[in-house]
């Protein structure tokens, strides 16, 4: 029985390490100047674990078959020491590889999010709410007016609460159920969440990041394919949590160009 | 014998006429109030809706479906506006007749839809995807309805009169209204802006016209014969 348990354990290592190995089951091909240094640290993260748990487990099996109670009276063998020293040499072994993994990540983590805002970049406001994203453009005039939140109306397609009777500013802004963007364009998107938590999660930009209501939230990115991907919510956010969602449109720098100014005329 | 006969058989015919007059009073002249509702000043411009989330939606409008709170025609007139009879109707027998209100493509159809207070409404979902149809009561109780697609129609009515904006809860663009009126005496305007009040007899009326975002205005009519009155709303607009 303890043979068979080893050979068990080390089997389902084994699939599951060939899962990974041949990338069945993988992220799609990235398309974001992010993304690179991302999938660098999932792979340094993937193999370092990978790594530790491969090992690991052939040892439990090894011990398991080597050690295990054969039912012939033979005494058991316990970890030197007794428990307390394996629990403790384990868990400074993962604490260690823990830190080491969010040490060396930290380059990466800081560049999404403590870099400061690019100049250059394209500032989108975006405004979450159950259960749709909207998303608003400077018009011609460059400026992005204030919101208001007591003005949001969404049955006159007042989804941010733009006082145009008022703020000239907001007049020429554009409001988009879909994220357009050029490409290899820096993009500066400022969440907002109107009323629960929702997040903005495109898995071939490597981002996601949580709304909250009451934080404007600053997120970098730069798209580097022509591409048209899905934008997910996955933060369950009520009833229709299932049917949030978006498209992120990455269009060449004359499409774009042609769908802003098809964008200006309709306003 | 003969007299008998004769009398008891005109004493008949009388009884059936007698009858037929008080089953069936001759019904009193009627008149109609007809006019157009315009405009005047520079409506706001009305969006196009974006429903890429929804591709089942989407694809039901070859070209993009446009907001509805100030729908314009021709020679400035206003679409959906609802013109009643506020005040000097007769109170008539309830409305029973069942009002549909349609969610389909994602959109609410009809845009407004007029109901007298009491009167029955059914709530249909035609789309292949869910709808949570929220109508935002402030007199009559406040209620929300889940409807999967496939779902029997929901059954509604509303005691008292009030204008009620309906969104749903899941798409964020749907929107509409349900009027409920103390009256069955209304009409809602074509794009061509016109109204007809029908089956009035003489007496004085305050008629009133609404629209979801100019609000009401009224005015005195007297309706004098069997023919039309006319009177005419404009509304003042704003681009915002």
């Amino acid at each position: 029985m303890g043979k068979l348990f080893a050979v068990l354990v080390a089997v389902i290592t084994l699939i599951s390490a060939g899962v990974f190995i041949s990338r069945i089951w993988w992220l799609p091909p990235d398309i974001s100047v992010l993304g690179v240094g991302i999938d660098h640290q999932l792979m340094e993260t993937m193999v370092a674990s990978g790594v530790l748990f491969v090992v690991s487990q052939l040892v439990l099996a090894a011990f398991v078959w080597q050690f295990g109670d054969r039912g012939d009276g033979r005494a058991i063998k316990t970890f030197p020491g007794g428990v307390t020293p394996m629990v403790v040499f384990a868990t400074v072994l993962v604490s260690a590889e823990i830190l080491v993994l969010s040490f060396v990540g930290t380059k990466v983590w800081g560049g999404i999010f403590m870099s400061p805002p690019n100049p250059n970049a394209l500032h989108i406001d975006v405004q979450a709410e159950q259960f749709a994203y909207y998303f608003r453009y400077p018009g011609p005039d460059g400026k992005l007016g204030a919101t208001h939140p007591e003005l949001i109306d969404d049955g006159n397609s007042n989804f941010f609460g733009l006082d145009p009777a008022n703020d000239t500013a907001v007049r020429d802004d554009i409001v988009s159920a879909s994220l357009v963007i050029p490409v290899d364009q820096p993009i500066l998107l400022t969440m907002h969440s109107k009323d629960v938590g929702h997040a903005f999660y495109v898995p071939d930009l490597r981002i996601q990041q949580d709304f909250v209501p009451g934080l404007v939230i600053p997120l970098q990115f730069t798209a580097t394919k022509v591409a048209k991907k899905e934008i997910v919510c996955t933060q369950l956010c009520g009833l229709g949590h299932y049917n949030m969602r978006g498209y992120l449109e990455v269009q060449s720098k004359e499409d774009y160009q042609k769908w802003m100014a098809d964008q200006v005329a309709q306003q | 014998m003969r007299t008998k006969v004769l009398s008891s058989l005109a004493l008949g015919v009388l009884a059936v006429a007698a009858m037929g007059a008080l089953a069936a009073p001759a019904a009193p002249p009627a008149g109609s109030i007809t006019g157009t509702v315009t405009y005047t000043g520079t409506p706001p411009k009305m969006k196009p809706i974006d429903m890429a989330k929804e591709p089942t939606c989407a694809k039901q409008h070859p070209t993009p479906v446009m907001t509805e709170n100030v729908v314009t025609g021709p020679n400035n007139s206003l679409q959906y506006v609802v013109v009643y009879i506020s005040a000097g109707d007769q109170a008539g027998p309830a409305a029973t007749a069942t009002v549909r209100y349609d969610q389909k493509g994602c959109e609410y159809v009809p845009h407004v839809a007029v109901m007298e207070a009491g009167q029955p409404l059914e709530i249909y979902n035609n789309d292949q995807t869910a709808h949570n149809i929220h109508p935002l009561a402030k007199v009559n109780p406040e209620w929300n309805k889940s409807q999967p697609p496939g779902s029997p129609p929901i059954q509604a009515k509303y005691d008292k009169p009030e204008f009620i904006p309906v969104k749903c809860n899941i798409h964020p663009w749907m929107h509409g209204y349900f009027v409920v009126l103390g009256t069955q005496n209304y009409s809602v305007t074509g794009n061509d802006g016109t109204f007809s009040l029908k089956g009035l007899p003489p007496g004085k009326y305050t008629v009133t016209a609404w629209q979801e975002k100019f609000g009401t205005q009224s005015q005195e009519v007297t309706v004098t014969g069997t023919g039309a009155t006319k009177a005419d709303f404009v509304f003042k607009a704003l681009p915002y």
